[in-house]
């Protein structure tokens, strides 16, 4: 993992102090709240429904135990003893009191932490994939590239006020986990032809109002101007990016007024001239930053062979359980999907574990997802089953990943001022009317995402199957969608028609899940059986 | 009935006008009538609450229930954590909300 040098360690020590400051101005009646509100957001604080919450970056997923304790830590004493995992792979705190704030900002640069650039119209928290370093399918490390440009878009003075904010995401496999193609930017390492490392870069994706899978504009950036390519496609957002309108001024609303070919053509305009400048990292901090992230001292001695005799604990191998680069090695997706559970939230007792699993079994590291789970990235297969025991006793065994119980589900309207609706008891009612495994695993892969509005933080254009909560009249209504797709066979999803009650929209999804498996063929998923059969049959079995 | 809501600034705590202070329980709450813009724009420049807005209501055997579920939710809390709401030993104080 990643250590902060003195300038990572002094920029964000200077920061809480600053902040502490600004706190101190605005309960003496120094600054009003309009004068508080841009320097609390810039440090992750926002109003929301019940108090202030607190948003903690967490790059690229990526976590240490002592890290994770920190969070557990901060959960129990500032605020009710849970914390939220956020489809942005950080974590959120809803109940923080302000004059709390900057001891946690402290707290937090503790352990190398901070909420900066966790709201506000800038370069949010870089994602990447929560399986980097671990997965056989990736050709490099996407890690030290999100840090790099984690490190590039700290307080970068030119994008500190874009048009509006800006997400990234890297992987470095075909497989993606991460979303990457539904971001501002989505960064996919590659090799060319002679074998060099490289970049294929997306740009314009993004869910919200106007959702938009990112075009690909070049096929292949060399790794070392990586950064410069990405400047590149900055300045032409910012250049150009509308400022008049929140609403048209994300950089897909650009590149799909301007044309593909036109915003690409001014991108390596700027690029070329970029390239005079030299402003490419330095060749050694590419190699100090990359050296952070070498393999762990892996048992290359380790037993391929699980003990499956245990029935619970072979459904959570089978289910839970990915494929490691090393053999003798798994990747453990901790579900924090329990049944009738609230997605993503965990205990501080919760968290604690997964810290102390982490230093005893996964070399230290945990990885948090953009589908509200936890991944320990590194794990003997030999020390599977006492690590499952001790998630099942503290009620972190749930075996559904990616099944249709292991759904996204943003804070909604029980927490979030911006929210239309509640996802989070939608999620539940969901959870519990699927709560047969066996069940759950006749469908099979099911993507469920639900949003309480149309900003879309539940990602439901990327469900398989997709939720909006809506207010219609005052009144709570969720329109029903199918046929998305996040990973690598992007697809948006489409409305089936008029919405329905909480439970109203529950029989539809039991509806198009029967259809499901009445109509599919063999290895079809739900995406699969969906794109084959087409929306017109699903919107017949259910509105008739 | 019109009635006035905000946060306190230091906890953020949900807070309603009582026509004397500021009440965590929306059932303290005061009609304003047509006072509340002169209301929350003294009591926000005395730093007394945060973000404050006016709302409407209706008057109920149980107080003031806001018109609209977003307030309802911020007048009880989390429905999907009644441990954490104003009425954690009320098992159907969710129901208030719907």
């Amino acid at each position: 993992m990643y250590q902060y040098d003195q300038y990572d360690q002094k920029m964000v020590d200077t920061r809480v102090e600053e902040f502490r400051d600004q706190v101190k101005r605005r309960l003496a009646g120094d600054l009003t709240e309009d004068q508080f509100k841009p320097l609390r957001l810039m440090n992750g604080l926002y109003l929301q429904l019940h108090a202030y919450m607190l948003r903690v970056a967490v790059p690229y997923g990526t976590l240490s135990s002592k890290q994770m304790r920190m969070l557990a830590h901060i959960a129990r004493k500032y605020d009710r003893d849970y914390g939220h995992f956020t489809t942005r792979q950080n974590i959120q705190y809803n109940w923080i009191k302000l004059e709390d704030a900057p001891d946690i900002l402290a707290d937090l640069a503790s352990v190398e932490m901070h909420a900066i650039q966790t709201s506000g119209n800038c370069i949010r928290n870089i994602s990447s994939d929560q399986f980097a370093g671990a997965t056989a399918d990736e050709i490099a490390d996407p890690r030290p590239w999100a840090e790099i440009l984690r490190q590039w878009s700290s307080f970068h003075p030119e994008f500190s006020y874009l048009p509006r904010k800006f997400k990234f995401a890297v992987i470095a496999s075909d497989t993606d986990r991460a979303a990457m193609r539904l971001h501002d930017i989505g960064i996919q390492l590659v090799h060319n032809d002679a074998g060099e490392l490289g970049a294929k870069f997306f740009v314009g994706g993004g869910m919200g109002r106007t959702p938009m899978i990112a075009p690909e504009i070049r096929d292949f950036v060399p790794a070392d101007e990586l950064i410069s390519y990405a400047e590149a496609c900055l300045r032409v957002y910012n250049r150009y990016g509308r400022r008049d309108n929140k609403y048209k001024a994300r950089i897909k609303i650009l590149v799909h007024e301007l044309g593909q070919e036109e915003y690409t053509r001014q991108v390596e305009e700027e690029f070329a001239h970029m390239k005079q400048l030299g402003l490419n990292p330095p060749v050694e901090e590419l190699a100090r930053i990359t050296q952070y992230f070498q393999d762990p001292p892996f048992d290359k001695q380790a037993s391929v062979d699980i003990d499956l005799s245990d029935p619970d604990f072979a459904l959570w191998v089978d289910q839970n359980i990915s494929a490691h680069k090393q053999p003798g090695y798994a990747i453990a997706t901790i579900s924090l999907k329990p049944r009738g559970g609230i997605p993503g939230d965990a205990s501080s007792a919760q968290i604690d574990l997964m810290a102390d699993l982490a230093e005893q079994y996964s070399f230290d590291e945990l990885r948090v997802t953009h589908s509200q789970n936890i991944v320990l990235p590194h794990v003997k297969k030999s020390d599977l089953y006492a690590i499952w025991q001790r998630l099942d006793e503290a009620g972190l065994a749930p075996a559904n990943l990616d099944l249709i119980t292991d759904s996204i589900a943003c804070p909604g309207l029980d927490y979030c001022s911006l929210a239309n609706a509640r996802s989070i008891p939608l999620a539940q009612k969901i959870s519990e009317r699927f709560a047969d495994l066996g069940r759950q695993r006749e469908l099979g892969e099911l993507k469920l995402k639900i949003s309480g509005c149309i900003n879309a933080c539940g990602h439901h254009h990327a469900g398989h199957i997709g939720i909006l909560g809506v207010d219609r009249k005052g009144t709570e209504n969720y329109q029903l969608l199918l046929g998305g797709s996040g990973a690598e066979d992007a697809s948006l999803a489409k409305i089936t028609g008029p919405g329905f009650t909480e439970d109203g929209v529950i029989d539809a999804i039991e509806t198009v899940t029967d259809l499901y498996l009445e109509q599919r063929e063999e290895g079809e998923r739900f995406i699969d059986t969906y794109r084959r059969v087409g929306m017109a049959r699903f919107k017949e079995a259910i509105y008739g | 009935m019109n009635i006035l809501t905000g946060n306190d600034l230091k906890t953020g705590d949900v807070i309603w006008w009582t026509g004397l202070d500021w009440s965590r329980f929306v059932k303290d709450a005061t009609d304003v009538g047509d006072k509340g813009e002169a209301i929350l724009h003294r009591e926000e420049a005395a730093r007394r609450v945060n973000s404050p807005y006016i709302i409407s209501a209706e008057q109920t055997d149980d107080g003031p229930r806001p018109g609209h579920i977003k307030d309802r939710v911020r007048a009880l809390g989390p429905t999907v954590r009644p441990d954490l709401t104003l009425k954690p030993a009320d098992p159907s104080a969710g129901e208030w909300v719907i």
